[in-house]
């Protein structure tokens, strides 16, 4: 709540100080973006991660117009490539059978807004703005047809989707007096670490009239984040290490079962 | 107690894999497997990747099989000498199998092939083994009511084994053959230990028994001996390759699975070895079953993910 009054602190600040860049109604309304927590750690009790994403809407010369706004909140974590392959009946046997590669697939994507998705802009404005788990640009990298790509498209967003890795949640965002706007998202456990970015769109009459961007860091830290870099950095010891753990665990039981 | 994987990277409940490596360490001791034909299918069902799920497993079966081996070499019941030689076959053995495993993780078929390997060797041998199971507990219900006792079966000779060259005696197995055989045999189980996540013990312990014709009594501590040096050789393998090793899995598995062990081998000296033979033919029939069905069934999601970097 500090950070709210801080935004709040700020507004007035800017209200009373007039900006030279406010130039009527020409100038820009804006978006102030602030999030709970700008880096999240993961460490030995990690179970996910509630972010709170806040803000406030700065109109030219403060005129807050009547309609409510409507607002998307996107969270995406670091693009990867991912090869999806589809199970196909062989000799009564399920296996893998053909492959799409998508050069771009978001690790992470939660999508909040304050209504459903095809109620606050055509398709071609969500398209663009990548607003909704389908309008994503995956970019499919094969040379099948355009209607088994869409499959494997449609097997990636479902595979993610039930994973908790790509979310939509109509409703979620609540604008307050048509200025404050707030959304939590929810970050699983089981989500990839990188960097992320939370993308605030304020949309009115269909059309995007503001856009923000606030990046994220979500990393390991502590005892996770040592394990981590001695499996990558020193393979060699951290496996000797490994194997040593294991013997000693199995000595060490041994030795206790036998005295007692 | 919730607790996040490093290496796995999710969270998961520290009992369950806690109870989980004890009744998998139960068995480990009381059949003298690994138990990694258990432990490895039931961390990938619980939701841990495959790639990781198959290289801790084999780190806990390390352990696993240290507190078992220690118990039976205290009691004389481990064949050094056939144990090297294994041992020296199986290293071989996790290297050729590193090679494929990453072939087929390059094709995108390994987790069917890891299921068909598993239904196959499994079916054959708990079919193997509740075949011979049932037959001797069939004759010992004859003589218990007063039928002849059969003629005592003489010790199996393998010919193509029996004819090997450069033969050597192995006195605690009670043998005199060519160490060319125990050599392929570690070999071929060393390629399984590494593309499976087991041990091998289930195939170990009936080859030692049907195909090389060891004494019972050594069967199971060598089995175990051998299995600590190549599920060791595998860790080291999964560690500096794939980087899928994960300790704090490990560990976890341990911590259950060194308790149950011990409870296992103590378990072993009370039950009827026929017996002990007939559960684990069971089990063994029961994994392969399940995973066989899985096979043949319409997955509920027919899409897989691969991330392909």
């Amino acid at each position: 709540m500090k950070a709210v009054a801080a935004i709040l602190a700020w507004l007035l600040l800017t209200a009373a100080a007039p900006t030279p860049l406010l130039r009527g109604a020409a100038a820009p309304t804006m978006l102030l973006t602030d999030l709970s927590q700008g880096r999240i750690d993961i460490n030995t009790t990690f179970k996910g991660a509630d972010l709170l994403v806040f803000g406030a809407i700065q109109y030219p010369a403060g005129a807050v117009p009547d309609a409510p706004p409507d607002i998307a909140i996107v969270v995406r974590g670091p693009a990867e490539p991912v090869t999806v392959r589809r199970k196909a009946r062989v000799a009564g046997i399920w296996l893998n059978t053909d492959s799409v590669r998508f050069e771009s697939v978001p690790g992470f994507y939660a999508v909040a807004t304050t209504r459903p998705i095809p109620d606050l802009a055509d398709d071609r404005t969500t398209a663009i703005y990548e607003i909704g788990v389908d309008n994503l640009q995956l970019s499919p990298a094969s040379g099948a047809s355009e209607a088994e790509t869409n499959d494997f498209e449609n097997g990636l967003i479902a595979a993610k989707r039930k994973a908790g890795l790509f979310v939509e949640s109509a409703g979620a965002v609540t604008v307050t007096q048509g200025v404050l706007y707030r959304a939590r998202i929810a970050i699983p456990a089981s989500v990839p670490v990188g960097d992320y970015a939370a993308e605030i769109h304020l949309i009115r009459k269909g059309r995007v009239i503001a856009s923000s961007s606030t990046p994220i860091s979500i990393g390991k830290s502590g005892f996770e984040r040592w394990i981590y870099v001695m499996a990558q950095e020193h393979s060699l010891a951290y496996g000797l290490a490994a194997v040593a753990a294991a013997l000693f665990a199995g000595w060490v039981a041994s030795v206790v079962t036998r005295r007692s | 107690m919730d607790l996040y994987l490093p290496i796995a990277e999710m969270s998961v409940n520290a009992f369950v894999i806690i109870l989980l490596g004890g009744g998998v360490g139960f068995l480990s001791g009381m059949f003298g497997v690994g138990g990694g034909f258990l432990t490895t299918p039931l961390l990938i069902f619980y939701g841990i990747p495959p790639a990781v799920a198959v290289a801790s497993s084999a780190t806990q079966i390390t352990g696993a099989s240290v507190s078992g081996a220690l118990a039976y070499w205290r009691r004389g019941q481990i064949d050094l000498k056939m144990g090297g030689v294994l041992v020296a076959g199986g290293v071989v053995g996790a290297g050729i199998g590193q090679v494929i495993f990453r072939q087929l993780q390059k094709i995108g078929q390994i987790d069917v092939s890891i299921n068909i390997i598993y239904v196959l060797f499994l079916g054959i041998i708990g079919g193997l083994m509740l075949k011979e199971a049932l037959g001797t507990l069939h004759a010992e219900r004859r003589i218990a009511a007063g039928g002849d006792r059969p003629p005592a079966r003489l010790r199996r000779h393998v010919p193509w084994i029996a004819a090997l060259p450069g033969k050597t005696r192995f006195y605690k197995s009670g043998l005199y053959i060519s160490p060319l055989a125990p050599l392929l045999l570690g070999a071929s189980v060393g390629i399984l230990t590494v593309i499976m996540g087991v041990g091998g013990g289930f195939i170990m312990v009936p080859a030692m028994i049907y195909l090389l014709g060891m004494s019972a009594s050594a069967v199971v501590g060598t089995s175990l001996f051998q299995i600590i040096f190549v599920t060791a050789a595998t860790t080291m393998l999964h560690a500096t390759s794939s980087k899928s090793v994960d300790i704090v899995l490990a560990l976890l598995l341990l911590t259950g699975g060194v308790a149950g062990a011990q409870v296992g081998v103590r378990a072993a000296q009370r039950l009827k070895p026929e017996k002990l033979r007939l559960a684990l033919a069971l089990i063994v029939l029961a994994v392969a079953a399940g995973l066989l069905f899985g096979l043949t069934v319409k997955p509920a999601a027919l899409f897989t993910l691969y991330s392909s970097q």
